[in-house]
């Protein structure tokens, strides 16, 4: 997994609460066998017309937002299907935080095996994220918990292993099997009734 | 100490790591899809790694099977999808229910009715509706594709532990009234996140009384108010359900007396109880593109309040001062994770028994497993809905997901049993209606949703 240590970069506003993961990457991207490829159809139905034209509407096609690094959202983002396939499409287009109010749980976990870096921030602070023009950036130091942006510092709370994980960008399974003994010792202990 | 029915799971499952931070729980059960297992089982081929307990995964097919010709797979993706399965199982050494299996059908459906899903388990899937298995008094929940890749190698998961909810449900149902308007009401009620970072417990005499297949229908749509778990106490009625099945404990009264000790001491113990009583309860159906926006077939539907709701009419193409009955029906959809189950499908048929299809309604009757298709066929259920001009199929996820040939098109109002009235959910454009198998059944007759707990019906 990538490390995600720091990151200064451009945002993106897309306010709307409960962005759920249909809308986030809609099913019919969900037949690939392989992670990577899904970014060019991220927000898909939001994106493009029915036509398969660009929506130069929304806010991602806009060039100004080209190369921004930060999506800042609503409350309750990422419900629905457990799909990964969502985070890969956020990452995949070049997303490396997202900035909300809440986020599922499923989402929340997919988004830490996969440096996609999920800040939940109360609504009074979102609401001055929000103000961002897209020539300015922000600042997030994941060390320090910290969203910086213009002269406002915005602290973070974060669990403590993930933390770790995402700045050492550590391999789950390596890490897992670390713990192999206790594996192997649980498994000869468990209840078996034939 | 007194504790709750999930802690107790969840302290037998602890491998290494203390409350509050992320502990290594062991899985007891890990059911597999062919949409979200490609990728993982790629990660295992890459590293050189093997799956540990072959033994303890089970896989089959249901998101991308064609459910009118079940061996006809048209889409390239699907099939791929589906081949790409046939051969990880065979690399890896893990059975599989493939199409054409008797054993095949929706991942949910299929766990319990093999026997797999038992109580005290703690059971995963790449599959948001994992939760479903809860009903047995298991922990199961969905997880992500990077997670089955590490439950593949190590049998184990990372987790922090979430905070316990109990839900007490009391009140006797009214006629005609079932768990989907149970739990459909509690979100509605509730709404869609009250459950986020929380294990549900539903529990009250109402709960008690419910069939398995009720609780399964009740814990499979905790996710949609924001919780991975639901789960219910288990009970005799939960014992009796596994009894005798392929896959049981073959030493069952040990085993029965070890799932005995998994219950919640005292009401107390949940960080946060919600009730809800059942005794007034209407029939529930959704108007809106999430499954909060739902109401009871005899009310109006609600003011807008917000843009979410604007948002909601004008994608549904309806509006405040019209009732569920106005909806005019282009579909009906009996299936789903949520219920396609044998007692669901009895349930319907029974509505529909010496009717037709309302002129213009086109009917989907897809049967969670190949178990259930054949059962209903020899039962006799499956020629009520041919008789009612209904479309009897192959057993799948099918419209619930639209991610196979089962589309609604664009504009049409579905009544439809299955989990999400999301935007597009079942099919680019598509306006879906949740709501019971007795309702949609007795929609599919009228054209339109009807109350059925009036005089006519009972």
């Amino acid at each position: 997994m990538e490390a995600f240590v720091s990151e200064v970069g451009r945002a993106v506003v897309i306010p709307n609460d409960n962005i759920n993961t249909d809308i986030i990457l809609p099913k019919q991207f969900l037949k690939n066998i392989l992670k990577t490829g899904f970014g060019k159809d991220l927000f898909y139905d939001w994106r493009y017309n029915t036509d398969g034209s660009l929506n130069e509407a929304f806010e991602l096609n806009k060039p100004e937002h080209k190369g921004a690094s930060i999506l800042i959202t609503g409350n309750d983002f990422g419900s629905g299907s457990s799909r990964e396939h969502a985070v890969w499409a956020l990452t995949d287009y070049g997303f490396r935080a997202v900035i909300g109010g809440g986020f599922s749980d499923i989402f929340y976990m997919n988004s830490t095996k996969n440096g996609l870096l999920p800040i939940v921030l109360p609504e009074e602070n979102r609401k001055i994220l929000r103000g961002i023009q897209a020539d300015e950036t922000i600042q997030i130091d994941l060390p320090e918990q910290t969203v910086t942006y213009k002269n406002n510092i915005f602290h973070f709370d974060i669990n403590s292993q993930w933390k770790e994980k995402f700045i050492n960008g550590e391999d789950d399974i390596d890490n897992t099997m670390k713990y192999e003994k206790l594996i192997s010792a649980f498994e000869k202990q468990r209840p078996n009734f034939g | 100490m007194s504790k709750t029915l999930f802690d107790k799971i969840w302290e037998k499952h602890v491998i290494t790591g203390e409350v509050g931070e992320a502990q290594l729980i062991y899985v007891d059960l890990h059911l597999v899809h062919e949409v979200t297992s490609p990728q993982p089982f790629d990660g295992l081929r890459s590293t050189n790694r093997r799956v540990r307990r072959p033994d303890l995964t089970f896989a089959t097919m249901d998101h991308n099977v064609p459910t009118k010709d079940i061996f006809n797979v048209q889409d390239q993706m699907s099939r791929l999808q589906m081949d790409t399965l046939v051969k990880n199982t065979k690399e890896f050494n893990i059975p599989l229910a493939s199409i054409g299996d008797d054993k095949q059908g929706i991942v949910h459906i299929v766990g319990p009715e093999r026997g797999l899903t038992q109580p005290a388990k703690v059971i995963v899937c790449g599959d948001s509706h994992t939760a479903t298995h809860g009903a047995f008094g298991a922990i199961a929940f969905g997880i992500g594709t990077s997670e089955v890749e590490h439950v593949l190698a190590t049998q184990t998961i990372w987790q922090v532990k979430p905070k316990t909810m109990g839900i007490k449900v009391t009140g006797k149902l009214p006629k005609n009234t079932y768990a989907k308007d149970i739990i459909m009401g509690i979100i509605a009620k509730y709404g869609v996140s009250f459950g986020v970072g929380y294990a549900i417990e539903f529990y009250g005499e109402t709960v008690e009384n419910l069939s398995m297949e009720a609780r399964m229908t009740m814990c499979n749509m905790s996710i949609e108010a924001g919780s991975r778990t639901g789960m219910v106490q288990p009970d005799q009625t939960t014992f009796d359900y596994i009894e005798g099945r392929e896959q049981a404990p073959k030493n069952f009264e040990t085993a029965k007396e070890y799932w005995s000790q998994f219950y919640t001491d005292d009401e107390s113990d949940f960080d946060k109880i919600l009730t809800f009583d059942v005794s007034n309860l209407k029939p529930m159906v959704t108007w809106g593109t999430n499954p909060g926006m739902a109401t009871a077939v005899d009310q109006y539907l609600p003011e807008i309040k917000d843009e979410n709701d604007a948002n909601a009419y004008e994608y549904i193409g309806l509006h405040p001062n019209m009732k569920p009955v106005d909806i005019n029906l282009d579909y009906i959809f009996i299936g789903s994770c949520t219920n396609s189950r044998y007692e669901d499908l009895e349930i319907a048929a029974n509505m529909m028994k010496g009717h037709h299809l309302a002129p213009n309604v086109t009917a989907w009757i897809v049967p969670g497993s190949r178990a259930i298709r054949n059962r209903a066929i020899k039962t006799g259920i499956a020629k009520i809905f041919k008789d009612a001009g209904c479309e009897w199929r192959e057993p799948g996820c099918s419209a619930c997901l639209a991610m196979n040939p089962d589309k609604i098109p664009a504009g049409k109002h579905v009544a439809s049993t299955s989990n999400r009235n999301f935007i597009g959910r079942q099919g680019a454009g598509s306006r879906t209606h949740l709501a019971s198998p007795a309702m949609v059944a007795a929609a599919g007759i009228a054209g339109h949703f009807v109350d059925i707990t009036t005089d006519e019906f009972v």
